[in-house]
């Protein structure tokens, strides 16, 4: 994918409107293998929510992350999984955006959403925030009361009918109302820190978005919250597509349909997240198709 | 006054965490929003605490200029209230303790008891508004 692109027009001029996400990419060096993808689109064909072709993110000089292709289908748990510094946050985060902030940040290659491209010209990032939430590894409840965590940004959002319909179904989907519902109106930073991630979640689903993004959402949680957390992506996968960002293999194996697993690429000078395998999770854990995979699952290194 | 309000406000702001930004952010809320919504409500009492530790300074180098302007110049920089002037404490003390009456006494420790009592209410102000703020950083 080069800066000009067929697909939308969008011609070499485009750099000069956005220079801090989109680069002129090199041709795709031979050297580097394709990662593996066996098992395709699982059962019947799955509508694909995110389309994502050769991307690719620098910080400034350093490489992240380099030419993924992957798809994320609709409905399914999909994990992200892979050693420390292999690109598995950084991957996420740009799949809405979060990452513009970053100083030096910058993205090659394209994130179609339902064909869109998610860094294409006019797209407005906020806009992308809404659509596609996101959890954080930290739990980050507003200095607000339990009520107005959820509230505010529906509020801001303008889905001002019915709030507190709202707050409770938010609330009942993360499975966090029968424990609050006498003290909606108390600080969120009363919470223990299952409860607090459980805020947030509902806080992501109170706006109706399209796709749940969960950064390590259960790694600073003890093993009862964890379950709780895990218990909860199962029920909301019907209605929501979740991509969740792991370091807990065991967590994977036990929550995704599909399971992404990322490494660093020694082979080059600098160490650069590539992406190994994608396929079920059954296939990544029990019969990976890449040697790194299964070091990695059976715990060889990592 | 300006800089020193506006290097306080600075380091409160800094105080906010990021994870408050990014979460609001995360949920498609336009900066401006997140700003309004979530950094200033949490940033709110120390800013304010910086601005009334700001006032006090600047009102305690303003006082010696005042109190002796209004011993030379009773008139002029008086508070002017229902078309008589406000009696200015400090001058009122001293006044009425120089008198050498025993009712001037009284009056000195009354009004010396006035001034006490304002001080205190405006030193809990500050602290009230001061743990307020402490409690909503600290999550």
């Amino acid at each position: 994918m080069t800066a000009w692109d067929p697909g939308t027009g969008r011609g070499a001029g485009d750099d000069a409107v956005r220079p801090r996400v989109r680069i002129q990419t090199e041709p795709r060096p031979q050297a580097v293998p394709a990662p593996t993808q066996n098992g395709g689109a699982p059962e019947a064909v799955r509508e694909a929510v995110f389309d994502i072709r050769d991307m690719s993110v620098r910080y400034g000089e350093n490489r992240a992350l380099d030419w993924t292709t992957l798809k994320i289908y609709r409905h399914l748990v999909t994990a992200v999984i892979g050693p420390s510094g292999c690109g598995k946050s950084t991957f996420i985060r740009s799949l809405n955006r979060m990452n513009d902030s970053v100083p030096g940040f910058r993205l090659s290659g394209q994130v179609l959403y339902h064909g869109h491209d998610v860094y294409g010209s006019g797209v407005n990032r906020v806009e992308v925030r809404r659509r596609i939430g996101m959890v954080f590894q930290k739990p980050n409840p507003f200095p607000k009361s339990i009520y107005d965590n959820i509230a505010w940004a529906a509020r801001n959002l303008g889905m001002k009918d019915d709030l507190d319909d709202r707050v409770e179904r938010a609330l009942r989907s993360a499975a966090l109302w029968t424990e609050v519902k006498d003290r909606l109106n108390q600080s969120a930073l009363g919470l223990s820190g299952g409860q607090q991630q459980r805020l947030c979640i509902a806080r992501a689903i109170a706006i109706e978005p399209d796709v749940l993004l969960l950064d390590e959402p259960a790694s600073a949680l003890d093993p009862i919250a964890t379950a709780s957390i895990e218990e909860l992506m199962l029920q909301l996968k019907s209605r929501y597509t979740i991509v969740i960002v792991t370091h807990n293999m065991q967590q994977a194996a036990r929550v995704a349909d599909r399971t992404a697993f990322f490494s660093l690429d020694v082979s080059g000078a600098n160490r650069v997240g590539t992406l190994i395998e994608y396929a079920d999770t059954s296939t990544i854990f029990r019969n990976p198709a890449d040697l790194r995979t299964r070091d990695y699952v059976t715990g060889q290194f990592g | 006054m300006l800089p020193l309000i506006a290097r306080s406000s600075q380091e409160v702001l800094l105080l906010v965490p990021g994870s408050l930004r990014e979460g609001a952010e995360a949920l498609g809320v336009s900066r401006w929003r997140t700003v309004v919504g979530v950094i200033l409500p949490t940033a709110v009492g120390g800013i304010l605490t910086g601005a009334i530790l700001a006032v006090a300074r600047a009102a305690g180098e303003t006082a010696p200029l005042l109190l002796v302007d209004s011993i030379y110049n009773p008139n002029s920089t008086q508070l002017q209230i229902f078309g008589h002037g406000v009696p200015n404490i400090p001058i009122l003390i001293l006044t009425t303790s120089e008198a050498a009456v025993p009712e001037g006494f009284t009056r000195a420790w009354g009004a010396a008891f006035v001034l006490l009592v304002c001080i205190l209410l405006a030193n809990i102000g500050a602290r009230v508004l001061l743990a307020r703020s402490r409690a909503r950083m600290s999550a």
